[in-house]
């Protein structure tokens, strides 16, 4: 991953080869200017994913570029909730961990900010996770697949709150919701095309 | 029983000595737990008594040897990147057989060994007592800096790697100072008390905390409890610590896991009986 001054953009990614043990995506070009939402679209297996995951440092990179903007502050909300086991942390120490605040929050998830994670459903935990990274102090958030597991309220309140948010931060989305995508982002990318 | 020696002031420096540690290792037990590392208590515990143990064979301050031991521990895992438990056990296995080597053919070593592995906190002298709270001092300090990155990488696996910066200077820290505690804390009350002050509480509070801040309250009230019963109890009816602080703690262990299962039990009712397992 190389540091790069390039122009505005927040993120310069060119001819980026990424994966594990050998290559499993590439080669991609795109870039994030700030303030916009970009989408990720392509088939299951594409390697969406992995792109994501080497922007955060997750996946090795191949080949290629993928320039930041100096200082970049980046959050990676994962496709799947991490498994919490039986830590005892609540939702509002996990915003508090990101720096997320609460205001903004939807009343529905207000009362069980106090619980602990263990204990909230797969959909209520898949909010929180969301709104740690979106909330957090950080320049651009990467959401994969944020709609897994919220019911229609919770993708509702995405589909408002997103493009709200683009004064503060830029986005990568990934969902397997095209209409999702058409909704909320500027643009949207084809991986594994 | 000896009620009498409770009162007995010889007693002091050993029983504020093992405070200090029942009240942090608890505390540090939670954090490596979230790791899911707490072998490493009883690793670095057992390299520490084979430091403990050399140092004593070649005439030096055995605690200075407790410490060297467990900071090399805590290095080598360092080099051995990701390793987890794995790395753990190694350590616990070259000390274990460094220590037993040592007492069967160094007669010097025959005593301290016995101390080491018994669980006699009593001997705890001044040297201990101020080891044992520049220890707290060191973590408290530490650990307002080391939590918030320690329960991040958890909770958020990448998020420093993601900002294109290393969390890892915060995992080094960590594993020195917790070698460091069980060094010194092995050397004041042995290997296996200290080892369950860092696991039980830690499981108990993990088990029935409602929150991380309220897991660490519980996992320290936990630890100083049993401590002080212990420390009572072994010192009353003329029994070595170590063991006795053991079982304290494993009888508190089975009346969490009863309120555990009673407290599932209570929320599956009022759940409506549908199905959802909850803890």
């Amino acid at each position: 991953m190389s540091e790069g001054p390039s122009s505005e953009a927040l993120l310069r990614v060119t001819d980026l080869r990424a994966g594990y043990r050998t290559p499993v995506v590439g080669p991609v070009n795109f870039t994030v200017e700030a303030g916009e939402i970009l989408g990720f679209n392509g088939p299951n297996g594409a390697g969406k994913s992995t792109v994501m995951k080497a922007i955060a440092g997750g996946a090795r990179v191949f080949s290629g570029s993928l320039g930041r903007r100096p200082g970049l502050r980046v959050a990676h909300q994962h496709q799947n909730p991490m498994p919490l086991e039986d830590i005892p942390v609540s939702g509002r120490e996990l915003l508090q961990l990101t720096g997320a605040g609460e205001d903004g929050l939807p009343e529905w998830i207000r009362p069980l900010l106090g619980q602990r994670l263990d204990r909230l459903s797969g959909g209520q935990l898949q909010f929180l996770q969301v709104w740690a990274c979106i909330d957090a102090p950080v320049d651009l958030a990467l959401l994969d697949e944020p709609t897994n597991n919220l019911d229609r309220k919770g993708i509702a309140y995405l589909l408002e709150e997103l493009p709200r948010r683009r004064s503060k931060l830029a986005m990568v989305l990934i969902s397997h919701d095209r209409d999702f995508l058409d909704a909320v982002c500027h643009r949207v990318v084809e991986i594994g095309q | 029983m000896n009620l009498e020696a409770l009162l007995d002031p010889t007693f002091g420096f050993p029983l504020v000595t093992g405070l200090v540690f029942a009240l942090t290792l608890p505390v540090l037990g939670l954090y490596l737990r979230l790791r899911d590392e707490w072998l490493a208590a009883l690793a670095f515990a057992q390299f520490s008594a084979a430091g403990s143990l050399a140092a004593a064979v070649v005439s030096l301050p055995f605690q200075a040897g407790a410490l060297a031991a467990a900071c090399a521990g805590a290095l080598a895992k360092g080099a051995l990147a990701r390793s987890g438990n794995s790395g753990y056990a190694l350590i616990l296995l070259a000390g274990w057989a460094v220590s037993i080597l040592l007492l069967v053919n160094v007669p010097a070593a025959e005593h301290l060994a016995h101390a080491l592995f018994d669980g006699q906190l009593y001997f705890a002298g001044p040297l201990h007592l101020a080891g044992a709270l520049a220890f707290l001092l060191v973590s408290v300090v530490a650990m307002r800096w080391l939590s918030r990155p320690l329960l991040l990488e958890r909770m958020l696996p990448d998020f420093f790697s993601a900002s294109g910066r290393s969390a890892r200077r915060y995992h080094l820290l960590f594993d020195l100072l917790i070698a460091c505690g069980l060094a010194l804390s092995t050397a004041s009350m042995g290997v296996m008390a200290s080892f369950c002050l860092v696991f039980i509480p830690a499981l108990i509070a993990y088990w029935l905390g409602p929150n991380w801040r309220g897991s660490l309250l519980l996992a320290g009230a936990v630890g100083l409890g049993a401590y002080l019963l212990a420390f009572a109890l072994a010192l009353t009816l003329d029994q070595p610590f170590g063991p006795v602080l053991v079982l304290v703690l494993l009888a508190a262990t089975g009346a969490a896991h009863l309120a555990v299962r009673m407290r599932g039990r209570a929320r599956a009712t009022a759940d409506g009986g549908n199905g959802r397992i909850l803890r």
